[in-house]
């Protein structure tokens, strides 16, 4: 059955290429029916694949497919793993995956680019299977890569719109840009891999390590903290995160299945598939772990103040993501792990509902032909009644974000907590208590925000025209938002606390991924926070709604120009303008007119080449060519003209006799040297 | 018996006379007879070396010499024949118009 596992990629490269090649001619049924249809087969692959492993006793098993690179010593086949970790984000990846195709099937419905967005979507499946579904870190970098093309291209869809018309692309190109940098951090990392182990293969990296756990250490601080450069940067942590929320320019389903579902946790996968080069380098997971940390309470932050319904839910994203580095950071990956595929299932739900809120809100707006922000929740409210479908699931999924009992996000983000608790309190790490309380702190600014957002959104009065005329979607759209909510219900049964589920299928990929036990103190701790945090909520936005899209945020009166401030992201993008941007445009700037215009093409080239070459081609040309070699060989035809001329042309008389004259002259001479031999 | 050296000196003779009858004469069939005696000096040689060796080849390579002289000659007389046609002389000078 693990012969099956290449087909999970060959059903989605068929799907991407019968539409790359045929999209343009078939109708959009037909052309969402082959990419979602294509999704779903890998899902099913993907299925199998557990079952296959069940019967394989656990054991991971690699699938050959073909030789890449082989010089020397190196040796890289493409080759699949199939263990535990893979086949989970494989299942992840394809099911969440193909839910979203059938809803962008409606949400995308009419887009002039209709087919091409199948095509790139499928080719993000592809791109994200290779990633998890990799044998060597090599591999991963290609999927890695893969997955960077396809955000790039999707948040670039709508090429033509955004701030003068140029927004869109700038923002993929940000996000190309931001992802560069720690991509450049990754690479580093595979080469020192390489330097020191001479193969790139998972098995022998990760063993090796764990076999010279003594002589290795610093290296594998360097190798881990260069891991984190590149983690940071996929995954969207400080300082990289600024890529992800301007990535929202993609459209909607982009943002759930790519900046919220998968590809942004590619991070913190890699991270946990390194998890035993980490494991002996405890500077780097204590970097970890307060990075995650401190990214998560930021972000947390600055979603507090956002008024765009997507950013709120890409800052969501940020700080969740930040909870699961964190967790990675503490060495608890299964909480990480499950974290992650319960964070994938609500927050695609909640980005989903946002894209059918926008979509309604749109439908709205072409009845009211209003110009105005449809993404603005000042424009909205009151939708409660207008759309109860998205309604409810939205409720569904930002209970599950806020972790109410016992939705899906309860249980894992509980299992973070009470794993941050452990290696504070039990194991008396300072950094542990610290990634606690900032965790902590994070959830509870989660559940404040997701109210805010609710209330904003659903509740009161409809504050625009579009608002007032929105209408629910179609059941295409629909109806993966109801599976997505199902799923962010009953997503906390794979690893409940009590029988750890995904923590023994963990297991058996390393050996010390393990589960943590229930703490009641904590679960009922962040249950009572953010319960809390939901009345206070309720009570500074219900009590007094916004009444009009102009009036300013009720917390200002709280935060005053605190809010400002984390309106603005806490000015890191001003802050990164300043000093990398503009330091970086400077030199550029310099070298492009300085050292390229002025001293290369005005000086080296034009002075220097330019005059050399001219003058040496006119000394060439002139006394050499013209008065020497061309004078020598008119001279040379010249003589052989006048000796033509003056001696051959005499001896041709035209008698008979001077010629035969001649002939006896020769005998007679030829007959003298004769007989003087 | 007339000794082998009066026949070379006789020959000798007669192909001076031709030699000096083809650089001094003008007339193209005087220039022919003066080509044939020495043709027939050198025959001359021919047989008196084989009377001396008593061997039959100087005679046989004289039967050849004869014919081609035959066929020179009635090549020769044609051309003749054509370049008196054309310039209505057999004088040789007349017939310098290949001169460079």
């Amino acid at each position: 059955m693990f012969d099956l596992v290449p087909l999970i990629l060959l059903f989605p490269v068929f799907g991407l290429l019968t539409n790359l090649i045929f999209g343009r001619n078939l109708s959009e049924r037909l052309v969402g029916i082959i990419a979602s249809g294509s999704s779903a087969a890998a899902f099913v692959i993907s299925v199998i694949q557990v079952f296959a492993l069940a019967n394989n006793n656990f054991h991971a098993e690699t699938v050959f497919i073909a030789d890449w690179i082989t010089i020397g010593k190196m040796y890289l086949p493409w080759q699949m793993r199939v263990d535990t970790l893979s086949v989970t984000m494989m299942v992840l990846v394809t099911g969440v995956g193909t839910l979203i195709h059938v809803y962008a099937i409606g949400y995308m419905h009419g887009d002039k680019r209709f087919a091409r967005f199948f095509v790139y979507m499928n080719l993000f499946v592809v791109m994200m299977l290779v990633l998890v579904a990799a044998d060597n870190y090599l591999m991963l970098f290609v999927g890695w890569e893969g997955v960077g093309i396809c955000s790039y291209l999707l948040i670039g869809f709508w090429y033509d719109r955004g701030d003068n018309n140029l927004g869109n692309a700038r923002a993929g190109r940000k996000a190309f840009v931001v992802n560069r940098i720690g991509d450049f951090g990754f690479l580093i990392a595979i080469f020192m891999m390489f330097g020191a182990v001479g193969s790139l293969q998972f098995d022998d990296v990760l063993h090796f390590f764990e076999n010279h756990e003594i002589e290795v250490s610093q290296l594998a601080t360097t190798i881990t903290l260069l891991l984190l450069v590149g983690a940071a940067g996929k995954s969207a942590q400080i300082p990289l995160f600024v890529w992800l929320p301007d990535a929202m320019a993609g459209p909607t389903p982009v943002s759930a299945l790519i900046h919220a579902a998968t590809m942004v946790t590619a991070g913190i996968y890699m991270m946990v598939r390194s998890a035993p080069i980490y494991a002996i380098a405890p500077l780097s997971q204590m970097t970890v772990a307060l990075l995650g940390a401190g990214t998560a309470l930021m972000a947390g932050t600055i979603a507090l103040a956002q008024w765009d319904i997507k950013r709120v839910l890409a800052y969501s994203t940020i700080s969740q993501l930040g909870f699961m580095v964190a967790a990675v950071g503490l060495g608890a990956h299964v909480a990480a792990m499950f974290h992650l595929i319960t964070h994938a299932f609500f927050k695609a739900l909640l980005f989903l509902s946002a894209g059918s809120v926008i979509h309604g809100i749109e439908h709205g707006a072409h009845k009211s032909d209003d110009h105005f922000d449809p993404q603005d929740m000042r424009n909205m409210g009151g939708l409660k009644d207008k759309m109860k479908t998205t309604f409810s699931v939205y409720v569904i999924g930002a209970m599950a974000l806020a972790g109410i009992f016992p939705l899906a996000g309860f249980w894992s983000k509980d299992e973070i907590l009470a794993d941050a608790w452990h290696v504070g309190a039990v194991e008396g790490h300072w950094h542990g208590m610290t990634v606690y309380i900032l965790l902590a702190l994070a959830a509870v600014i989660t559940a404040f925000y997701m109210t805010r957002q609710i209330i904003l959104v659903f509740f009161g009065s409809s504050r625009s025209a579009a608002a007032d005329n929105a209408t629910e979607n179609p059941p295409i759209m629909t109806v993966p938002l109801i599976g997505l909510a199902i799923l962010s219900v009953i997503g906390g049964g794979i690893n409940l606390p009590w029988f750890h589920t995904l923590g023994s299928w963990l297991e058996h990929t390393h050996h010390f991924f393990h589960g943590i036990d229930f703490n009641l103190a904590i679960a009922l701790i962040s249950t009572g926070l953010a319960v809390t945090s939901i009345i206070v909520g309720f009570i500074v936005y219900h009590r007094r709604p916004l009444e009009s899209s102009t009036a300013p945020d009720p917390l200002r009166s709280v935060l005053g120009p605190g809010l400002k401030f984390l309106y603005n992201k806490w000015y890191i993008d001003e802050l990164y303008s300043a000093t990398f941007i503009r330091l970086y445009e400077w030199k550029a700037r310099f070298l492009a007119f300085q050292v390229d215009w002025v001293f290369w093409h005005d000086f080296v080239h034009d002075q220097i080449i330019l005059k050399s070459f001219k003058n040496a081609a006119a000394i060439l040309s002139g006394p050499v060519d013209k008065s020497g070699i061309n004078k020598f060989f008119d001279g040379l035809a010249y003589s052989v003209q006048n000796i033509a001329v003056k001696v051959l042309r005499p001896l041709q008389t035209g008698y008979v006799r001077n010629y035969a004259l001649g002939v006896m002259l020769g005998v007679v001479m030829v007959l003298g040297i004769i007989l003087i031999n | 018996m007339i000794p082998t050296s009066y026949y070379l000196a006789l020959s000798a003779i007669l192909f001076a006379i031709g030699v000096a009858g083809v650089l001094l004469r003008r007339n193209a069939i005087i220039l022919f007879m003066s080509i044939e005696l020495m043709l027939n000096s050198a025959n001359l040689v021919f047989v008196a070396y084989s009377r001396q060796f008593g061997t039959l080849d100087g005679q046989i390579m004289v039967f050849f010499v004869m014919t081609v002289a035959a066929a020179e000659v009635a090549v020769g007389l044609a051309l003749i024949v054509t370049i008196y046609n054309s310039k209505a002389s057999i004088d040789v000078d007349d017939a310098s118009t290949l001169k460079g």
